[in-house]
């Protein structure tokens, strides 16, 4: 059974991400949900002066004419410039790396970045896009039809989950 | 051609004498020769096993649009859908095309009704030349070439003056009139009876006051002009009410009413199903209920299919420009069949209103199963499930606001003047 | 006749089976067609709303199109005219990255004696994806509907006086962004109610999202009968319809859809009818007003008014770029198979997997 200490994987990735920007004050832009609450606490805690960044990539995934919309959508928020920015992009988990991809398309409409570098708490591999970074909280492996799910409590702690989801299986 | 005919076990239904019960019929000379038994020396060329089936007398329809004159050759294939149907005798209305103003027109059309071997044709000849509204008809001329009565189809004339005139003129050959009580300027541009319904759909309406102030004005003048008037389909609660005060007051008034106001309301046209574009429109359940009240009390005498052939094109349209009209012939003895079922109305009771009471209306030999009487009958299955498929309609109007029911009850061989002219 | 007997649009076959809330919403209750706000489920209008709202925030970008509808075809079959809502209807479709084709049906194949079906038939074999619909026949876009092949969506842009529901989603999209909760608002509808297809829709809309204080306002002649039912209250006194109100919407006067002796002439329906500065003291302070445009300036609106503080006409145009980018972006991403092809699927292999 797998044993998935959000906080303390979350510690693990904070403490790689401060190594690797070394002094540097990157933008950070959190993906819906889950990459916005680590985006918000790497802000506090790395810390970083400037606004978080919000993405909703609904309107950039490839997977849109399966009911992609229907999963509700939520608007994207950039407080800064993208031209010519040095922006870290968080997630939650890296899975196939089409999420990544959308953000990153979507990103590109609101200017061109200097840099993008990723920082994700959990990578579960099954990459299918050449999509990948060192700035990894865990790397775990879990069955196809196994979602890994990130949450936050009242206290803003986080917390990790894994749930058996079918329509994961049949898509595989 | 004349068999002598045997109609063995069959539930006889005669509405016009109240008979209602299982005996064996008999024809010969074209006539109902007896019911019961079997006259004395007759032997049977044919004999029909009727068991489990109904024999009724064939309907009487008092209004079906044959579309000839008009288009070469229509007539024959909606006579053979009045004889699937088991309609025994049609009513056609003047509104061809040529109108019926003029003998020659009634003598071909009657003609070819004889050749085509379908029902009876009893065609209604224009109230007015060319249907204009102005001046008056050849009534007597046209009478005498076989036109039973006069009429002006869609809505009154404007000019109330030549209805005034027309009636006079009616009255002096003694010759009845048929009106639908329609006030064109009330309708407008209405395409649907004015209510919640049409409000929903953003359709523009026809007011009630559309068919009542037509009655007054029917009723007003009839009362100086002494004419008889029959009032074609009625589709209001107050239409009804009209009617059984001028009855009441012994005005000389009959009164049909057709199939679809009968069985549906506004709410059937749904999604702007162009079936349900229908002159007089559906309107609301309250009508209905009245106009079954008035059918059973016999403010109403007949009730009818106003048949009207409409192509696909004309129907595939949005609902304000498609063609009003509905395929009705063949739906006619089942849908009088729910009626009876739904209003728990006898069998016997329900089919004098298709039969017995239209041909007291026309004033003709048929409807009846007396003997002595012509033969012209239907023998059908009361019990046979069917749906109704528009493409497999024997009309060129395969449009139907029944399109899809399950319905109960078909003609298995109608009869014409003792003649077997339909059978299946 | 009881209605066992009768098949019903939703139970007939054909293209539309399957779909439900009057020919829009596949088995999944997701949008499919957009022709009505009538049947529309309240938590699909919110989601509706929500999408329009990730729609502003592109349009706030430099850049402003997303890459949704790239590679579909939109096809804009304006058979009554109406640049500006034509023109919307394009931004949102080209900010989705759609290819957009305007067809203005007078100058074409129609006018020469083609079909409208026929029409339909031609330009789906031309790939198109979407079909934004405006025609002067209420129930036109259902026909469409009923006809078209189950990839093909249409969204209906105006039918004759029935209905304009991106014209109502934008209303209540303007409305929640400046007063919030729906509930408890007192909402006036004012002016050619009879005739026009933005009150329809409105109505449908306002109730559907929980307003219980409704007004249609206008004289006897422009108002139709048949709406109390629907939960509304006729005021035929401006003062009366607007008191207390905290949304006016303001309907243009329809010259075009007007026909016989409903009004005898446009200055005295101002004078009775006009929202002019002194009769909107009736309304609340921060009352919003509202009118779908082109606005007649002098017959339902004085200028004052629509130039003035409580006016939120200009916003709601927009309003109205996202709230259609949401409604064409929603429309094509319901899954394309349809009831349809899943039974011939079945019925074609039976006991193959699906």
């Amino acid at each position: 059974m797998l044993d998935l200490d959000a906080e303390s994987i979350y510690a693990a990735l904070l403490r790689r991400v401060r190594e690797h920007i070394a002094g540097r004050q990157p933008l950070l832009v959190g993906v819906h949900t889950g990459g916005v609450w680590l985006a918000e606490r790497l802000r506090t805690e790395l810390p970083v002066a400037a606004e978080v960044g919000i993405l909703d990539v609904s309107f950039y995934r490839d997977d849109y004419t399966r009911g992609g919309l229907s999963r509700g959508v939520r608007p994207s928020r950039i407080p800064f410039a993208i031209d010519g920015a040095d922006i870290l992009l968080v997630d939650d988990v890296l899975n196939t790396g089409r999420t990544v991809r959308a953000a990153m398309n979507e990103l590109f409409d609101y200017g061109r970045p200097a840099r993008i570098e990723l920082a994700v708490l959990i990578d579960r591999g099954g990459r299918e896009l050449p999509i990948s970074t060192g700035l990894v909280g865990r790397t775990i492996e879990v069955p196809e039809d196994v979602s890994v799910v990130l949450s936050r409590d009242d206290d803003q702690r986080l917390h990790l989950r894994l749930e058996h989801d079918a329509e994961r299986g049949a898509r595989a | 051609m004349t068999l002598h005919l045997a109609i063995e076990h069959a539930r006889v239904i005669d509405p016009s004498s109240g008979r209602d019960a299982v005996a064996d019929v008999y024809i010969a000379e074209g006539r109902v020769a007896a019911v019961g038994s079997a006259p004395p020396g007759f032997r049977a060329q044919r004999v029909i096993d009727a068991r489990g089936l109904v024999v009724a007398p064939g309907l009487v329809d008092l209004c079906a649009r044959l579309r000839e004159p008009g288009s070469e050759g229509a007539l024959r294939g909606e006579m053979r859908a009045a004889l699937a149907g088991g309609v025994t005798g049609v009513v056609c209305p003047p509104d061809t095309d040529p109108p019926l103003d003029e003998p020659g027109l009634v003598r071909m059309l009657r003609q070819r009704s004889r050749e085509a071997a379908g029902a009876r044709l009893y065609p209604l000849g224009a109230l007015t030349a060319g249907l204009a509204g102005q001046s008056l008809a050849e009534m007597h001329t046209l009478s005498e070439v076989g036109c039973l009565a006069f009429s002006q189809p869609g809505a009154l004339p404007a000019d109330h003056n030549t209805l005034l005139q027309a009636m006079r003129y009616a009255r002096t050959f003694d010759l009845p009139i048929w009106l639908h009580p329609v006030d064109a300027t009330l309708v407008g541009e209405g395409v649907a009876a004015e209510g919640p319904m049409a409000a929903r759909l953003g359709l523009p309406g026809i007011p009630v006051a559309a068919e009542t102030v037509a009655l007054h004005t029917i009723f007003e003048l009839q009362r100086s002009a002494g004419a008889r008037i029959h009032i074609c389909r009625l589709s209001s609660a107050q239409g009804v009410e009209l009617v059984r005060a001028a009855r009441r007051e012994g005005l000389a008034v009959t009164a049909d009413v057709a199939v679809p106001n009968l069985m549906l309301t506004d709410q059937d046209i749904g999604y702007y199903d162009t079936n349900c574009r229908l002159d007089p429109p559906l309107r609301s359940a309250a009508d209905r209920a009245a106009i079954r009240a008035g059918l059973r009390d016999g403010t109403i005498d007949a009730l009818c299919s106003d048949h009207a052939p409409v192509s696909l094109d004309d129907k595939l349209l949005p609902f304000g420009e498609a063609r009003a009209g509905a395929s009705g012939l063949e739906t006619l003895l089942p849908l009088t069949l729910v009626w009876a079922r739904e209003e728990r109305i006898g069998l016997a009771q329900a089919l004098a209103a298709v039969t017995c009471a239209p041909a007291r209306i026309l004033g003709e030999d048929t409807g009846t199963l007396e003997p002595g009487r012509k033969a012209d009958l239907v023998i059908f299955d009361p019990q046979e499930g069917w749906t109704v498929e528009v493409e497999s309609l024997l009309s060129s109007g395969h449009n139907s606001p029944f399109a899809g029911c399950r319905l109960e009850g078909r003609a298995r061989y109608t009869l014409v003047g003792g003649e077997v002219r339909f059978e299946r | 006749m009881e209605p066992a007997l009768r098949p019903t649009d939703e139970t007939r076959d054909g293209p539309a089976a399957g779909l439900r809330a009057g020919l829009q919403l596949n088995e999944a209750g997701e949008l499919h067609h957009l022709l009505s706000t009538e049947g529309l489920p309240r938590p699909l209008i919110e989601r509706i709303l929500a999408t329009a709202d990730g729609f502003i925030a592109v349009g706030t970008r430099e850049v402003k199109s997303v890459p949704l509808l790239r590679g579909r075809s939109v096809f804009n079959l304006f058979f009554e005219n109406s640049t500006r809502t034509r023109t919307t209807f394009e931004i949102a479709a080209k900010r989705l990255s759609a290819d957009v084709y305007n067809l203005n049906i007078a100058a074409s194949s129609t006018a020469k004696g083609e079909s409208l079906l026929d029409t339909i038939d031609n330009l789906t074999a031309m790939q198109a994806d979407i079909f934004v619909v405006r025609h002067a026949q209420g129930g036109a876009p259902y026909l469409i509907a009923r006809h078209l092949a189950p990839h093909v969506h249409v969204v209906n842009a105006g039918d004759g006086r029935h209905a304009h529901p991106t014209q109502a989603l934008l209303d209540l999209y303007t409305i929640r962004h400046y007063k919030g909760e729906f509930a408890p608002l007192s909402v006036a509808i004012v002016g050619d109610i009879l005739n026009s297809r933005v009150a329809r829709s409105d109505i449908h809309a306002l109730l559907a999202m929980g307003v219980r204080d409704l007004r249609a306002v206008g004289p006897l002649t422009l108002l139709p009968t048949g709406l109390e039912p629907l939960g509304l209250r006729v005021c035929t006194r401006l003062q009366d319809g607007i008191a207390g109100a905290d949304v006016i919407i303001m309907l243009r006067l329809q010259n075009e859809r007007m026909r016989g002796a409903l009004l005898p002439s446009a200055q005295e329906y101002f004078r009775n009818y006009g929202l002019t500065p002194q009769a909107l003291r009736h309304a609340k302070p921060d009352c919003i007003v509202m009118h779908p445009g082109p606005m007649n300036r002098g017959v339902e609106i004085d200028s004052a008014v629509a130039d003035g503080p409580h006016s939120v006409i200009l916003p709601q145009v927009s309003f109205g770029i996202a709230v259609r980018m949401a409604v064409l972006s929603m429309v094509a991403s319901a899954p394309r198979e349809t009831a349809l092809e899943r039974r011939r699927a079945e019925t074609a292999a039976p006991g193959a997997a699906p």
